[in-house]
């Protein structure tokens, strides 16, 4: 190695992705993807020009917001959706505490843990909207398909991340419990859910959350609600109205968030 | 430690004795909340719909198998329209993403009592607001079809991405940047050398995270008509063709699973 080493002259900066071939693979790769959906979505340009002012106007019905018309039925549907995010994010999360214990590798044997996790595979898959079609199909109408809908989707998530959190856990302390002679729900008691409980408890307001904003849509397809008020103030024309019941969807979920912020800080 | 002690028997206890009551009356009040959320549910709920709820299920089942796969041939453009719903209002969300949560992370923002509030904002209604409200909303603006779902997706994501962005951005590694700074850069490089590369991979992982939960929410925009395979299993619905419905779910099913595991490799490759 008789080489002489200088430094070069100039810097620049480290690529991101090191290998230069995978690197032209990948800005290869999305510039034909790119090339390819932009080509198969056909936008009807005259049909979005035409349609601009048409959408100012839409927007332009939204102001002033109409608290006062329908203030009745909103009041209704936001205690209704209130109620369905209470209850459905209570047993969603009873719910999926059995099925992610199961679903912790850790923790359960093979064909339980494959079992959970394909409840939770599927439980997620769908959106809430597509769940909330088939129970308003088999419950009816109402508030209660609803809180079904919300349910299941909340098992789904939470689940999955208790779940994840347990195979995460210290298997220090697990041993420690274990070596005491604790039976297995001691265990599960003094090793296990002390080590997950602060993060699923700020999981669990943050589902609250998502809960409250989901039940403003499973009412567009019959699931009861405030989504329901919307959906008739859509339908109605009544943009107004909408725009009322939008902002109290957001000024709900902002106090929502903050408090959780708060709650969060207070437990751990 | 608390310690209880019983005719000079000392028995370990879990808490002590107040704090255990305080958790008691904590979950006596929540049970209560509960069971009268429930009640009022209750009373809304037609129960002998509901108690009849298994015939029904029994009988969609029925009809929902067998699946007819046949009717997969008709799905691969829908199919295709959706992931790029999903891919392309992810780009979408990120470009208009960026500058919001520059604009909202406290130590970045231009103004503090002007600028950030206004980011702030933008960053919860379009959290608050589905992406199928915004696909109903545009669907009457834009028209029908692929355009108007990829703009409704794209503005859904901005707040989940921008929050996550700020959020990055408030916990960087300030030494970092002053030492950038010292050096005599200007703005725009402390931008590019102090901060972005602390928060690229951050921003590497949100972006395939928040393209896996599109893949999921597009699935539905066309139910509202804003294109993708919603609109398959709308007309399959409305039509009563089952046996279609079960088809249309399983590919949704195998299509958020792929996009799941994709997501999951790609983060574990970046972090």
């Amino acid at each position: 190695m008789s080489k002489v080493h200088t430094a070069p002259r100039r810097w620049s900066k480290p690529p991101l992705i090191k290998d230069s071939r995978l690197r032209w693979f990948l800005a290869l790769g999305g510039a034909v993807y790119l090339a390819l959906a932009f080509g198969t979505m056909d936008v009807n340009w005259g049909r979005v020009a035409e349609g601009i002012p048409r959408g100012l106007n839409f927007i332009a019905a939204f102001f002033p917001p109409d608290f006062v018309t329908r203030w009745d039925e909103i009041v209704d549907g936001i205690y209704e959706s209130l109620w369905m995010t209470v209850t459905s994010t209570v047993v969603g999360i009873a719910l999926s505490i059995p099925i992610g214990l199961g679903a912790a590798k850790n923790l359960a044997p093979r064909w339980v843990y494959l079992f959970c996790r394909g409840i939770l595979a599927v439980s997620r898959s769908f959106q809430e909207i597509i769940l909330a079609i088939f129970f308003v199909k088999l419950f009816g109408f109402g508030p209660f398909a609803g809180f079904v809908t919300l349910s299941i989707a909340t098992i789904g998530f939470y689940g999955k991340l208790l779940a994840e959190d347990i195979e995460d856990m210290d298997p220090g302390q697990a041993e420690a419990v274990r070596a005491t002679g604790a039976s297995w729900f001691q265990w599960l008691n003094y090793a296990v859910q002390p080590q997950v409980m602060p993060r699923m408890i700020g999981l669990g307001l943050y589902r609250f959350d998502i809960n409250f904003r989901e039940s403003a849509v499973v009412g567009i397809v019959g699931g009861g609600g405030i989504g329901a008020t919307l959906n008739t103030a859509f339908d109605r024309y009544e943009f107004d109205s909408a725009a009322a019941i939008l902002l109290i969807i957001i000024a709900i979920v902002m106090a929502v968030e903050y408090s959780s912020g708060y709650v969060r800080k207070w437990v751990q | 430690m608390p310690v209880r002690e019983t005719q000079g028997l000392k028995t370990w206890q879990h808490r002590e004795r107040g704090k255990q009551l305080a958790i008691w009356a904590g979950w006596l009040v929540a049970t209560i909340i509960f069971v009268y959320c429930w009640q009022l549910i209750s009373d809304k709920t037609t129960w002998f719909f509901v108690l009849d709820a298994h015939h029904q299920a029994a009988d969609l089942g029925e009809r929902m198998v067998p699946p007819k796969f046949s009717y997969m041939s008709k799905l691969w453009q829908p199919l295709w329209d959706t992931i790029n719903i999903a891919t392309l209002g992810t780009l979408l969300a990120l470009v208009l993403a960026v500058p919001t949560a520059f604009c909202a992370a406290r130590n970045t923002t231009p103004s503090r009592t002007l600028v950030r509030p206004v980011a702030l904002f933008i960053i919860v209604s379009s959290r608050s607001i589905n992406s199928l409200i915004w696909a109903l909303m545009l669907v009457a603006i834009v028209g029908p079809g692929v355009f108007a779902g990829v703009i409704a997706i794209g503005l859904r994501s901005i707040g989940f991405c921008a929050k996550l962005l700020y959020e990055a951005i408030e916990e960087i590694d300030e030494t970092q940047v002053e030492a950038v700074t010292a050096t005599g850069a200007s703005g725009a490089q402390v931008l590019a050398y102090g901060i972005v590369p602390q928060i690229l991979p951050a921003f590497a992982g949100i972006s395939v995270f928040r393209w896996d939960i599109n893949i999921r929410e597009s699935t539905v925009l066309g139910l509202v008509g804003a294109g993708g395979i919603g609109l398959q299993l709308n007309a399959s619905i409305l039509s009563l063709a089952w046996t279609e419905v079960s088809v249309i779910l399983l590919v949704i099913i195998a299509t958020v699973i792929l996009s799941e595991w994709v997501s999951a490799k790609v983060r574990h490759a970046i972090i």
